[in-house]
């Protein structure tokens, strides 16, 4: 969808400049400058960062992060937000070691479990959101605790049993293949996921649910079922945060401290990316440059020795300070918006 | 009332004075030139019109006034002083007040603690509040405003409690000039009585007030001199008593419009009832009785709060009807949501652009196509291929079909609105103020554009709170009252008919 079409009347570059800015417009061009900057920093440090095989290394760390960053994208460009994914990811991971419990033929039904598990999380934070309109913000703030709390009842804060083989392959392993030694599974998924998270947001559903975003009674008057598409975005971040707790389980294996921090660390990355708190705005696209932002972030840190215990605080700042700007640019006196506007001259 | 002419109007203010000059104000924004060379005089105890179409540079001009806005070049002369206000606070300072649309109230505060927000009274640090109460009620008296209490709080003040109490605010500045921005686009028409008053007021004070408008009657009503601008540049400075309202239209629009509103399209006859409601009943409405036919322009008029805009989201599914039917094409529905009654064939254009009928942040093109997306989304892409030439045909005028709505101008945003109705080919369409706030070029569009509809067999039902067009446009006039239908009326009627109607006495009669 990136192969300028041939261009009309107007000139090849505009074309491509129009399909980059529909890519990345939405005032999210600052994240990339922010990525390209910070890669350029690691690579100061360390020349050998840009050498392919790690480079694979830095996607498979990062390809949790990216889905989980999506799967919050749709929520909060609907307008909410979803706290509960950090611990959905970590309950998933319990979850499958627990019963998976080494055995290579459980790989499937489990798999086939998790995910009705995390669609039914997500129903669940729809529809208590939706329906009985209770603020997202509280919703999954419960369901975090929930998760949290049944995952720390049930397995005493050790994990029993262990992950399959076949479980482990997406986010550890890879095709054999030259110049990269190893083509990550993780990347080969990652693609697919922003692929297909960015033809959703191009079909009528994707359109329909950042309009709901940005005036949900306009929606609702417009014939938009706004419960629906709503509790339909809550499913997808639980979805994806099961797909992040398999890329995550098979990267990292199984403790008790999985998925720790981890919605946090997606809003940040989606808040990074220039998408709006309160819905409406930004794209899928710059949510997933925001998550790559921050792994580099974490990545340069390492580089320079700073010690792990500084995520927190960095994300932090960062979320403060991506608001702050998001909000002085919105706020900037954007001259067209008053009655005299540069339109061209009428007929 | 009867609007006093400045010669009327002593009050001891010396009328032929300029209180302000303007000069050569020119204004550019990202290069591009909004305001080249405007003068503006302004005389004390006058009132004072500045109109043009939107993006003629109306707010502009009353931004650098306000000093909201930095005039590029151009000179500003307040009692013969050159001045620049680099802030509004300087504008305030100097006596020059502004009342935008947007109100700037804090709705759970009292209208005292509004009026004198930021500087209240204090007594030994603490703000006392029966100073502040007693100072608003002088000002109140003042101006004959003995019905409005200091200590109510303004949420529970109507519209036009509302913009009264910014006008206060204003004076309690001791302005001697006051910009209003469009004071009466969210008054009715009873409201707007009240602030005729308080205008003639302020004019005998000796205030000069700038009245930036679109309803031709208020500014032949209440100003004495319209100033007319057109792409950003002075037209003409006229007195209102020696202008015709067609010669005003035409300085505006830079082009004769024939009739203001259009005749019927040949072949334009009416057809079957494509609409039906039977003993429409909830607990704001009862016992309506409406039909609406294809061809035809039926119109619901009547008071704020007659039920109107309601019986408009009963059909719609937004409120419900508890009582009675409604048929549509001789089918008995039960539009429980605005999803059910689209696919019966139904189109609301909300009365609340903003609030109710755009996306704002989002494109042209996407807020165009947002019911399709909503309600066939697999049909959507093919039909939304109608929208192009649907939103050409409206004359919109947009940077491309991926500019965000916010961006333009209230007309052009309203045609944003009517494409995405017309998109969804419906055979009803309830029209709930289709010209409010859009400039007259616009409006001309959206009447035109009803005919086209009626041609076309569309059944149309428009609210409206503007008589002129429920006169100039309707086939049939249903006047409500309280909720019921007071009377209906032929098309062509008079104002004073359906007033008389909706106020429920008389023709001739006192009318509030």
């Amino acid at each position: 969808m990136t192969a300028p079409r041939p261009a009309h009347r107007s000139s090849g570059a505009s074309r491509v400049a129009g399909v980059a800015s529909a890519l990345f417009g939405g005032g999210s061009a600052t994240v990339f400058a922010l990525l390209i900057v910070i890669f350029a920093g690691i690579f100061a440090m360390n020349p050998s960062f840009m050498e392919p095989p790690s480079l694979m290394a830095f996607i498979k760390n990062a390809a949790p992060l990216v889905v989980l960053a999506i799967g919050q994208y749709f929520v909060i460009v609907a307008g909410e937000l979803d706290l509960s994914v950090g611990s959905l990811v970590g309950t998933q991971v319990v979850i499958a070691a627990a019963l998976i419990d080494g055995e290579e033929s459980r790989t499937g039904p489990v798999l086939l479990l998790m995910l009705v598990f995390g669609v039914l999380v997500g129903l669940v934070n729809g529809l208590i959101t939706t329906v009985l309109k209770v603020h997202s913000l509280i919703t999954t703030l419960g369901m975090m605790l929930v998760l949290y709390g049944a995952n720390r009842l049930w397995t005493g804060g050790a994990p029993t049993g262990a992950l399959s083989e076949a479980f482990r392959q997406p986010g550890r392993g890879g095709v054999e293949m030259p110049v990269v030694r190893l083509l990550p599974w993780s990347l080969l998924i990652l693609v697919a996921v922003v692929i297909a998270a960015v033809v959703v947001m191009r079909r009528p559903y994707g359109r329909v649910l950042i309009a709901v975003g940005d005036n949900e009674q306009a929606a609702a008057f417009s014939g938009v079922r706004v419960w629906q598409v709503r509790t339909a975005a809550f499913v997808l971040s639980s979805v994806m945060a099961t797909l992040a707790a398999v890329l995550i389980g098979g990267y990292a294996g199984v403790t008790a401290q999985v998925g720790e921090g981890l919605e946090f660390a997606a809003i940040t990355a989606v808040v990074l990316g220039g998408v709006v708190l309160g819905g409406g705005r930004g794209t899928v696209i710059a949510a997933m440059a925001g998550a790559l932002t921050v792994e580099a972030l974490f990545t340069l840190f390492n580089q320079l020795s700073l010690p792990s215990t500084i995520r927190p605080a960095a994300q932090g700042l960062i979320i403060i300070a991506a608001v702050a700007y998001a909000a002085r640019e919105r706020s900037q006196p954007a001259p067209p918006v008053d009655d005299a506007r540069p339109e061209p001259a009428r007929s | 009332m009867t609007a006093s002419t400045p010669e009327a109007a002593g009050g001891g203010a010396a009328v032929s004075t300029h209180l302000l000059r303007m000069r050569g104000i020119s204004k550019s924004f990202l290069g591009v030139r909004v305001l080249h060379g405007v003068d503006l005089d302004l005389r004390a105890g006058e009132v004072h019109a500045l109109v043009g179409e939107n993006g003629a540079g109306k707010s502009t001009l009353m931004k650098i006034l306000a000093g909201v806005h930095q005039a590029d070049s151009g000179t500003v002369e307040l009692d013969g002083a050159a001045v620049a206000f680099e802030h509004p606070l300087q504008a305030q300072q100097a006596r020059v007040s502004t009342v935008f649309q947007e109100f700037n109230l804090l709705p759970d505060r009292t209208v005292a603690e509004n009026v004198f927000l930021g500087r209240e009274p204090r007594t030994r640090g603490m703000v006392d509040a029966r100073r502040m109460n007693a100072d608003t009620a002088q000002l109140l008296a003042d101006l004959g405003l003995t019905w409005l209490t200091p200590q109510a709080p303004v949420r529970s003040l109507s519209v036009a409690g509302q913009q009264i109490v910014e006008i206060v605010k204003a004076l309690s500045y001791d302005a001697r000039i006051i910009s209003m921005d469009e004071p009466t686009a969210a008054l009715a028409d009873e409201e707007v009585d009240l602030l005729y008053r308080l205008i003639a007021r302020l004019r005998e004070r000796g205030v000069a007030i700038l009245y930036v408008s679109h309803r031709l009657k208020e500014i032949f009503d209440l100003c004495d001199r319209v100033t007319v601008l057109k792409d950003g540049a002075l037209v003409d400075t006229v007195d209102t008593a020696t202008l015709r309202p067609d010669e005003l239209v035409r300085m505006m629009v830079g082009r004769p419009i024939s009739s203001f509103f259009p005749d019927k399209l040949p072949g334009t006859a009416p057809g079957d009832v494509r609409l039906r409601v039977t003993g429409g009943g909830n607990d704001q409405l009862d016992g309506i009785d409406l039909e609406v036919r294809a061809g035809e322009i039926t119109c619901l008029a009547g008071l704020q709060g007659s039920g109107r805009t309601e019986i408009a989201h009963a059909l719609f599914g937004i409120a419900r009807f508890t009582r009675g039917t409604v048929q549509v094409d001789g089918r008995t529905v039960r539009l429980r949501s605005p999803r059910q009654a689209v696919r019966t064939g139904l189109a609301l254009v909300t009365e609340d652009r903003k609030a109710e009928g755009l996306a704002l942040n989002q494109s042209v093109a996407a807020n165009a196509r947002l019911v399709l997306d909503a309600v066939d989304p697999r049909r959507a892409a093919a039909r939304a291929r109608r929208i192009p030439g649907l939103l050409s045909s409206l004359d919109l005028v947009a940077r491309g079909p991926d500019q965000e709505v916010r961006f333009l101008s209230g007309g052009n945003q309203q045609k944003v609105v009517l494409a995405k109705w017309l998109a969804t080919e419906p055979s009803v369409i309830v029209l709930d103020e289709p010209t409010r706030g859009i400039d007259v070029g616009a409006k001309h569009r959206v009447y035109t554009l009803m005919r086209e509809l009626a041609a076309d067999g569309v059944a149309i039902l428009m609210v409206s709170s503007e008589l002129p067009e429920v006169i100039g446009m309707a086939d049939r006039v249903i006047v409500l009252r309280d909720g019921r239908i007071a009377g209906e009326l032929p098309g062509g009627t008079t104002e004073e008919a359906v007033m008389a109607l909706a106020t429920g006495q008389v023709p001739g009669g006192p009318m509030s």
